[in-house]
């Protein structure tokens, strides 16, 4: 038998093309009379718009058209719709203005240069109305959303009855995805009703099925290119108004029209991780068992949309509680709306409820690792099922061990190197392990190569790669001979890619699609060739790229067969989903993060010194790009732990920080080295690989490890992220500090 | 210094000298139009012709070994002409305020933000962008670390990052993983490959090949 190809550190099939500049993103697509386009914005944050004068803008050089909510095409999808259904923006529908930031017209030019001076140039005059961004000043504003109802298992608010209690109040600010790429779409009407689009997106069926509903064109009229993305973390996973106001520019000027957003709109135009405040309270016996939970979040959303996420979910089942309740509301605010940021919702709450966990390790005095040891859920609490697999115990021991755990010493502020605080955290983190539906082509070729294609995205994890990976294992075909196709929507369906889901959904379907495949050469080969003649389908082995009959020692290629009947080529295409596996088992990815931290004494500054990351995410399929998945969910984590913050001035709705020079995502010097382990266990219900996701976990539950290492460094407890040396400082440790260096000042 | 080697280099420099000199009679022609009346200005504003001759300057550089001449306006930016006008997309914008290094390119072997400087004030340099690293097939040491090493995820930010790392090996920044953190700060990589690019860098400084 050949090497099985799961499991190794194969390079990524698109490495090349990415090292050498070679990768198209979408922005790097040329067409022929382009015209680059420009956004203007609002610059109040409430209100309607009085009036908008292009007329300098049009006397610009090379200025094509503006286009605004006065004469822009109507886009059909938008007539029918209630008005107070809260179904999104509908860009350039009327006059109003609902956020700052919000586009309020498209300049398109012959350049890029006289595009962005002919936006500068467009006169707006508004009506101002009094905006509410503050999400504390407004909570008597917040409401439940019917997706999110109140849960209670057992007594409600069981924790009050407790012996040992924490309550506790979490704040997570508002983060933004900030993926490298701007955002953006080339759009192209080729006749008025066939659109092409070169798309940063994650998914491009999503964007077809989207564009199908807004501009009431057949989906066959509508391509789709996105075969590279600079990054989503989330950003991607919808259709923006901007894209929408590209799309309908380019239909009233008949030419294409390219838009590339600037850094300071990524921070208006394309969703954000709300800003949320979580109330957690914990009871438990004096020996630590955990007897009430209750968790209560409010997060921000947009006036036109509510989004809901899993920030109060992992509260459930995470742990052997008897008594939960949880309780999720809303504050719409003149903001845009969110959308899921890595991790999303699991690791705002996974925050609060593994800080909270780790305080009540203090006040019991019991190790942190322990207590979660001891309230460990065996089988789902929530689901009252088993689950698929479950090591997390294990992944403890491991992080455990790996990063030190046994030189820790209990009691805070106790450990000191260097001259620095040194602290020691841990936490847990969890996230559902999930398989969607997907169909995959599979083109076997006569020269033994294999085309699979399916219309998934890749932002980034290496998708072709794990799936040439599986392909390879399914029919033994080289993996160099093997090329799996994505990012296109002429492909069959694929889902986007979100939630982790990626390789279960899609490694399924092309399982399948090369079973179909080997089971339609079997076909062939009885048919066919004379030693396969009247062979039952059943006694047919395929082995290594080759067909062989039980007992009998001839073999026969799979290009053989193709070339023999002198066929080019032989196609399948098969559609895979999950079936009844899915009622009887809760199926969760788990990861573990530990982190060791030096605190200055006196300055309050954090730097993380070591990490270790424990993924319990079934079969690894690629051990060198989940690797880069874990380091890059942890470096994720360091933001949102101790540097990420969209700031905003509460009196104009707008954000002071909207650049990446003072918007903080960690750099190379932020990063520690940076451990990472796999349990690398199969799942034997989730998926013929048995592999669970791993994007999320890779963040979830990692700025907890943070807070609650700064804590043990210093016996400061700092609930409101990020962790800034503002929050971390004291005037004792200070004072403490300039005794010891013999400080006079 | 930098000018002297120019001079060398670019004996031709001096016919462009003589073209920046037409440039300014045209903005003395410029001068002439704002003294016209209103009306001929009108004409003019909506006349693209008159505009790409007022608007533009010549400018030849030396881009991956090949001399290139073009015309552009003075407030386009070297990123924006390798992308837009040369079709050199392998270096990316990320935010064009030199925040995030996704542009870094080589100008006479230093690594500069693309974004941050003026095509027009390339003139006689040599730029070397990601595309002209490799040497035909044959990959640059560097290029082959990161695919061995996974220092990217996404893909974006990778071009800035290997014309950046291949500066901070040559500058000698490239001594030990703490000092190559450091001297790759300039460049943001949201997916997080920091560990990885710093085992790339690491292996090839080690490896003692020339890069």
């Amino acid at each position: 038998m050949k090497k099985q190809q799961t499991g190794q550190s194969m390079d990524r099939v698109d490495g090349r093309l990415k090292v050498t500049g070679g990768a198209k993103y979408f922005a790097d697509h040329q067409l022929p009379e382009l015209l680059y386009a420009a956004l203007v914005c609002s610059s109040i944050s409430n209100g309607t718009i009085k009036s908008i004068n292009t007329t300098k803008a049009l006397r610009a050089p090379g200025v094509q058209d503006v286009i605004s909510h006065l004469n822009a095409p109507p886009v059909p999808g938008y007539k029918n719709s209630d008005p107070n259904a809260k179904d999104g923006l509908k860009i350039f529908k009327d006059n109003r203005i609902y956020s700052n930031g919000q586009p309020v017209a498209i300049v398109l030019a012959n350049t890029m240069e006289r595009a962005v001076h002919a936006a500068s140039l467009v006169e707006v005059q508004y009506n101002q109305e009094t905006h509410y961004t503050d999400m504390n000043a407004n909570m008597g504003k917040a409401f439940q959303n019917n997706r999110m109802k109140d849960y209670t298992r057992g007594e409600a608010d069981a924790w009050k009855k407790a012996p040992v209690t924490i309550d506790a109040t979490y704040s997570l600010p508002l983060e933004v995805h900030n993926p490298m790429e701007l955002a953006g779409i080339i759009a192209h009407w080729d006749t008025p009703d066939t659109l092409v689009l070169y798309a940063k997106t994650q998914g491009v069926k999503n964007v077809q099925d989207t564009i199908k509903r807004l501009f009431q064109i057949p989906e066959q009229n509508i391509t789709v290119h996105s075969q590279f993305v600079g990054g989503g973390f989330g950003m991607a996973l919808r259709v923006w108004p901007l894209e929408i106001a590209t799309i309908v520019a380019a239909k009233k000027v008949r030419k294409p029209v390219k838009l590339v957003i600037t850094r300071d709109q990524m921070f208006t135009l394309v969703g954000y991780r709300p800003n949320a405040v979580q109330r957690l309270s914990l009871g438990a016996t004096a020996d630590g068992k955990l007897t009430g939970i209750t968790h209560e979040a409010v997060a921000v959303t947009s006036p036109y949309e509510d989004f809901t996420e899993g920030i109060v979910s992992m509260s459930k089942f995470m742990y052997a509680c008897p008594n939960v309740t949880t309780r999720y509301k809303l504050v719409p605010l003149n903001i845009s709306t969110p959308i899921w940021m890595r991790g999303p919702g699991e690791a705002t709450g996974a925050f609060a409820l593994e800080s909270a966990i780790d305080e009540l390790s203090y006040k019991l005095n019991i190790d942190p690792l322990e207590l979660r040891v001891l309230n460990h859920a065996d089988t789902d609490p929530e689901k009252d099922l088993p689950f698929s697999s479950k090591y997390l115990k294990e992944a403890y021991q491991l992080g455990a061990e790996k990063i030190g755990w046994s030189n820790r010493k209990a009691a805070p502020r106790s450990m000191q190197e260097d001259g620095m605080l040194v602290g020691y955290g841990m936490s847990s983190g969890t996230f559902g392990a999930f398989r969607g539906k997907a169909t995959v082509s599979a083109t076997l070729k006569a020269d033994g190569s294999l085309i699979l294609q399916s219309a998934a995205a890749d932002i980034g994890p290496g998708t072709a790669t794990a799936m040439v990976q599986i392909a390879a294992d399914v029919t033994g075909i080289a993996p160099a001979k093997i090329k799996f196709m994505l990012g296109e929507s002429a492909y069959p369906f694929a889902p986007q890619q979100g939630g982790s889901s990626t390789v279960s959904t899609l490694g399924s379907a092309v399982t399948d699609a090369c079973k179909a495949l080997q089971q339609k050469l079997a076909g062939l080969a009885i048919s066919h060739v004379p030693a396969f003649k009247n062979a039952a389908p059943e006694t047919i082995i395929f082995e290594d790229g080759q067909l062989l009959r039980a007992g009998q020692s001839e073999k026969i290629s799979y290009e053989t067969i193709l070339q023999q009947q002198q066929l080019p080529e032989v196609n399948v295409v098969a559609t895979s989903q999950s079936g009844e596996e899915r009622k009887k088992y809760s199926m969760y990815s788990f990861s573990v993060h530990f982190t060791k931290v030096h605190v200055h004494p006196a300055t309050g500054v954090v730097r993380i010194k070591h990490i270790v990351s424990v993924a319990d995410a079934g079969t690894i399929v690629n051990a060198k790009t989940a690797r880069s998945q874990m380091i890059g969910g942890v470096v994720g984590g360091i933001g949102m732990a101790l540097t990420e913050e969209a700031v905003m001035d509460h009196r104009f709705g707008r954000f002071v920080n909207n650049n990446y020079a003072d918007y903080h995502v960690p750099v190379n010097a932020d990063t520690p080295p940076t451990d990472v382990y796999f349990i690398n266990k199969k799942d034997p219900y989730i998926n013929p690989m048995g592999s669970k996701g791993m994007g999320e976990i890779a963040l979830i539950g990692f700025a907890a490890a943070v807070s609650n290492a700064v804590y043990h460094a210093t016996g400061k407890r700092v609930r409101d992220l990020p962790i800034t040396p503002d929050k971390v400082l004291d005037e004792k440790g200070y004072q403490q500090w300039k005794l010891e260096n013999k400080m006079s000042t | 210094m930098p000018q002297e080697n120019d001079q060398q280099h670019y004996p031709h420099r001096k016919e462009k000298h003589e073209a920046r000199r037409d440039f300014l009679k045209q903005s003395s022609a410029m001068m002439a139009l704002a003294l016209t009346p209103p009306l001929v200005i009108k004409a003019a504003q909506h006349d693209e012709a008159i505009a790409g001759i007022f608007e533009k300057m010549p400018v030849s550089m030396e881009i991956n070994g090949k001399k290139i001449e073009v015309s552009v306006e003075p407030r386009v930016t070297l990123l924006d002409l390798l992308r837009e006008q040369l079709n050199l997309t392998g270096t990316k914008k990320g935010c064009d305020h030199g925040q995030c290094g996704a542009c870094t390119v080589h100008v006479n072997g230093h690594r500069i933000n693309s974004c941050l400087t003026l095509a027009v004030m390339q003139e006689g340099k040599k730029i070397t962008t990601i595309e002209g690293l490799a040497n035909g097939e044959q990959l640059h040491p560097v290029q082959e670390a990161f695919i061995k090493h996974d220092g990217f995820q996404c893909g974006y930010c990778t071009p800035g990052q290997i014309m950046s790392a291949v500066a901070c090996i040559r500058e000698g920044h490239a001594g030990s993983p703490e000092e190559i953190r450091e001297f790759m700060s300039g460049n943001i990589c949201r997916c997080g490959a920091y560990d990885n690019i710093v085992h790339a860098i690491t292996e090839v400084k080690q490896g003692g090949k020339t890069v």
